[in-house]
């Protein structure tokens, strides 16, 4: 019966928050849908084919993170979503975010990953069990959530403005040293703080007896 | 029907769902991060496909690139603490560590 009332509470609470959101965003989109346009459909080409199959590496990539029970074949999950992240960023004529996606997200931060798994995992201990409480509750705020974003992201007809795609690098150099350079040196500095505390956190304590 | 707007918007959902879901079911603090890094790089996509499709210009770019260094910072963070509740309670369930010490 305890879990039968939690899967309740769980149900209530994850409506409260999508209801809000959904508030939120009902007062917003006008707003945001000023002189929009349905999209049209067009010709089925082998760019959209591409797009589809860069969108699938994702989603199943994702969803590999998420389902998977042994923790290794999660982080090859991560991998491949990571990855169509990067192919989605190519689409978008994004290169320099793409790149940068690939460098630091899986030159980076998929490599500390792998080590935590293989520094923190028993070899043989697949022992990520669920009780299935665990996935209800999370699925009906998760699923309720997905609902709320892909009706905001089907129903409000945006303003779509055709920008041209051409080279970024260049451009996002001269904003970084121009017109972002505060926020840049800040990144360097919590780079350099987060170096400094991950290696304090993670070292072993060797005290003076 | 050719990518538009809506559709990047769908994928983000996709996969900021499964990275809620992957945070709010699993044990393994490593796997939690994992479920942080999704929903990180659905934020990414959306702001990279808006700053594309509506507004132009460099700055959704821009900001999705401060995103990937603070997930950076954070997944290094994040993961030299899980090494140390590994080393202090001998297991990464998020639920053993309720203790800022032995």
């Amino acid at each position: 019966m305890r879990t039968k009332k939690k899967l309740i509470a769980w149900t209530l609470g994850s409506a409260a928050v999508v209801g809000a959101v959904g508030v939120l965003s009902a007062r917003l989109s006008p707003a945001l849908a000023a002189g929009g346009t349905r999209p049209m459909a067009g010709p089925f080409t082998l760019a959209d084919g591409v797009f589809y199959a860069v969108a699938a590496l994702t989603v199943g990539g994702a969803a590999a993170v998420a389902l998977s029970r042994n923790i290794l074949y999660s982080a090859l999950g991560l991998l491949a979503a990571l990855l169509g992240v990067a192919g989605l960023y190519v689409f978008l004529s994004a290169d320099f975010v793409a790149v940068a996606q690939v460098f630091i997200y899986i030159g980076g931060v998929l490599v500390l990953i792998l080590f935590a798994v293989m520094l923190t995992n028993r070899i043989g201990e697949v022992n990520i069990s669920n009780a299935s409480l665990g996935w209800a509750s999370g699925g009906i705020l998760s699923a309720l959530m997905l609902g709320l974003i892909l009706v905001v992201a089907f129903e409000i007809p945006w303003a779509v403005r055709s920008t041209g795609g051409s080279p970024t690098t260049a451009p996002i150099g001269h904003a970084l040293l121009q017109q972002w350079l505060l926020p840049f040196e800040l990144a360097s500095l919590i780079l350099l703080a987060t170096l400094i505390g991950a290696i304090i956190i993670a070292r072993k304590e060797i005290r003076a007896e | 029907m050719i990518p538009t707007l809506s559709h990047y918007l769908a994928v983000a959902a996709i996969l900021f769902a499964l990275g809620l879901f992957t945070v709010l079911t699993r044990r393994n603090a490593v796997a939690v991060l994992m479920g942080v890094e999704l929903m990180l790089n659905a934020s990414n996509v959306n702001l990279v496909a808006f700053n594309k499709f509506l507004v132009g210009g460099l700055t959704g770019q821009t900001f999705a690139l401060f995103v990937v260094v603070l997930a950076a910072a954070e997944a290094a963070v994040g993961l030299a603490i899980v090494l140390s509740i590994f080393h202090t309670f001998k297991t990464i369930d998020v639920r053993a560590a309720d203790l800022m010490r032995e």
